[in-house]
């Protein structure tokens, strides 16, 4: 499998290792009331579909940037690749 | 139609024109009183000790494919009760036992063999970690013997024991574990369920759940609604997918886990040896193919086949312990989808939904459990209360803390 680094171009995947599901960046407010159930679900519980799935790769053997990748996990076809500091940033900008 | 020397004498003679199908293949009927989701190894033997042990009748298992197409017939065969942790190897020496009277019980030859264990271990801290692993598992009623270089070389002598970065200092040997011929449990439990009464429906796929004020009122499927208030989940790696259609989120993530066997070779490996500075183990088929394989891939997956990076570190693996494996040539290799679970550990429990039970989580390890989970999810259901020795594995561990992480490596299910 090769992975379409944004910076580096293709990389072979054993270049990385993979964390999972993409929403660990969404990390729960530890103050907020609810916070021991939306910890659990943040560290426990997986959507894991067949089909699209956004998840963090870190390119570890290589620029050490982590990447959020858009796979199929039906077809391992690769459908996008980001810089997960890109992802973060601009969700930041759009709070 | 019961197995038995005569009976073969006379088919053999006779040019063996009497044997006739293992099981019926019935359509659905409108109303069961349990349905079980999937005809692998553990939705047939929870089948099989529904009727057997707990006298439940008018029992369907539908199964999206054909019977055993799934990890059941994927899986390298290894069945043995060598853990540490009090939640699991109680479960899994239960499993042990049931496995040593299988085949009377089933009158079905399923190859069960117990031609032992043996995991390496290559420094002092290892061994006393094994010690350590060795001793819970005699606490448990299992067998447990730690065997030095010198006794494990006459056992096994063509290890790689010098080995400069890996050098074999000995091993914990379990001598009743073994392998069992795959396909054969998942026939053998369907011949006998089948003869019980149980309705085996393939290519029948569950589309959906009905429920009315949250209670199972019946399964949606490809080949039409059954009716049902009690529907039992064995669905392996298909687990998440499954249970998302009753409206759950479950603490497990879908890996492919690949398998290799060789050409056929002669004699070689007495039993299961396993790496212990690496993933990697191997056995012998009683065809005489080497069948070994390692970690999984490591990134979800609902492919069912596997990319190249792991088919290079079990290689690795296996050349590190026994270079002879080098001369070798690789026959086949395949994968299956693993329900991983966050601790590594399964489920068996009954779920927020009344009348739905789930039964998954296996990881790469379910093959050896097949008859204790059979039997522990028949107890379940039938008696909604959870079996002793399967009471640890509940669906509300994780946010409890209550884990049975086996490695201690966390919530990564691909380090487990
Ligand atoms: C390569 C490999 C090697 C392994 N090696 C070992 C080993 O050495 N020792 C060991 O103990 N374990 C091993 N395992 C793990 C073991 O095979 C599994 O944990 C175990 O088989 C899972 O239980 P099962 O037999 O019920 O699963 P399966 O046989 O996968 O049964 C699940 C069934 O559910 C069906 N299903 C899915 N969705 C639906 C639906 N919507 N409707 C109806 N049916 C559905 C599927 O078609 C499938 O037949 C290995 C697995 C693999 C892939």
């Amino acid at each position: 499998m090769l992975i379409p680094h944004p910076l580096l171009g293709p990389r072979d995947a054993r270049e990385f290792t993979v964390m999972g599901d993409a929403g660990m960046i969404d990390r729960p407010d530890p103050a907020a009331p609810d916070a021991a159930d939306r910890f659990y679900e943040y560290v426990y519980l997986r959507d894991n579909p067949a089909g699209v799935h956004r998840e963090l790769w870190f390119h570890e053997y290589g620029d050490r940037s982590w990447l959020v990748v858009t796979r199929n996990t039906l077809t391992h076809e690769i459908v996008a690749v980001e810089l997960a500091s890109d992802v973060s940033a601009k969700r930041e900008k759009s709070r | 139609m019961t197995f038995s020397a005569m009976r073969l004498l006379r088919e053999s003679v006779t040019g063996h024109r009497g044997w006739k199908p293992l099981w019926r293949r019935p359509g659905p009927k409108p109303r069961y009183d349990i349905v079980i989701v999937g005809g692998g190894g553990h939705g047939l033997a929870t089948a099989h000790y529904l009727s057997r042990v707990f006298g439940k009748t008018n029992i369907a298992v539908v199964e999206k494919g054909w019977l055993g197409s799934g990890n059941v017939g994927r899986n390298t065969t290894i069945i043995r009760s060598n853990y540490l942790l009090p939640g699991n190897q109680p479960f899994y020496e239960f499993s042990m036992r049931l496995w040593e009277g299988l085949e009377q019980e089933l009158n079905f030859n399923a190859m069960v063999s117990q031609r032992g264990i043996v995991n390496l271990f290559h420094t002092d801290a290892q061994r006393d970690a094994y010690r350590r692993r060795g001793n819970a598992m005699l606490l448990s009623g299992a067998d447990a013997v730690l065997l030095d270089k010198e006794k494990l070389r006459r056992m096994i002598p063509f290890l790689n024991y010098d080995n400069a970065r890996f050098p074999i200092k000995g091993g914990l040997w379990q001598p009743r574990a073994g392998t069992a011929r795959h396909d054969g449990v998942a026939w053998g439990y369907a011949r006998a369920a089948d003869r019980a009464g149980v309705d085996i429906i393939e290519n029948c796929e569950v589309t959906g759940f009905r429920r009315d004020a949250g209670k199972i009122t019946g399964v949606e499927t490809t080949r039409g609604f059954i009716e049902t208030s009690k529907v039992g989940v064995a669905v392996a790696g298909s687990s998440s997918r499954v249970m998302a259609m009753a409206g759950l989120r479950l603490p497990i993530e879908s890996h492919v886990l690949q398998a290799f066997v060789s050409e056929g070779l002669k004699p070689t490996i007495p039993g299961v040896i396993t790496f212990g500075a690496g993933h990697f183990y191997v056995s012998q088929s009683d065809k005489g193919g080497l069948v070994f394989g390692g970690d999984i891939d490591g990134y979800n997956s609902y492919a069912q086949r596997g990319n190249l990076p792991v088919v290079e570190d079990v290689a690795e693996g296996g050349m590190a312990v026994m270079p002879m494996i080098g001369r070798a040539r690789l026959l086949r290799m395949w994968g299956g989808i693993m329900d991983m679970s966050m601790d590594g550990s399964p489920i068996i429990d009954r779920t927020p939904v009344e009348g739905l039970y789930f039964n998954g989580g296996w990881c790469y390890g379910g093959f050896k459990a097949t008859p204790a989970s059979g039997y522990a999810f028949a107890h379940l259901i039938a008696t909604d209360t959870p079996h002793a020795a399967a009471s640890a594995y509940r669906l509300d561990r994780f946010a409890g803390g209550h884990v049975i992480d086996e490695k201690g490596v966390g919530a990564q299910p691909n380090l487990h």
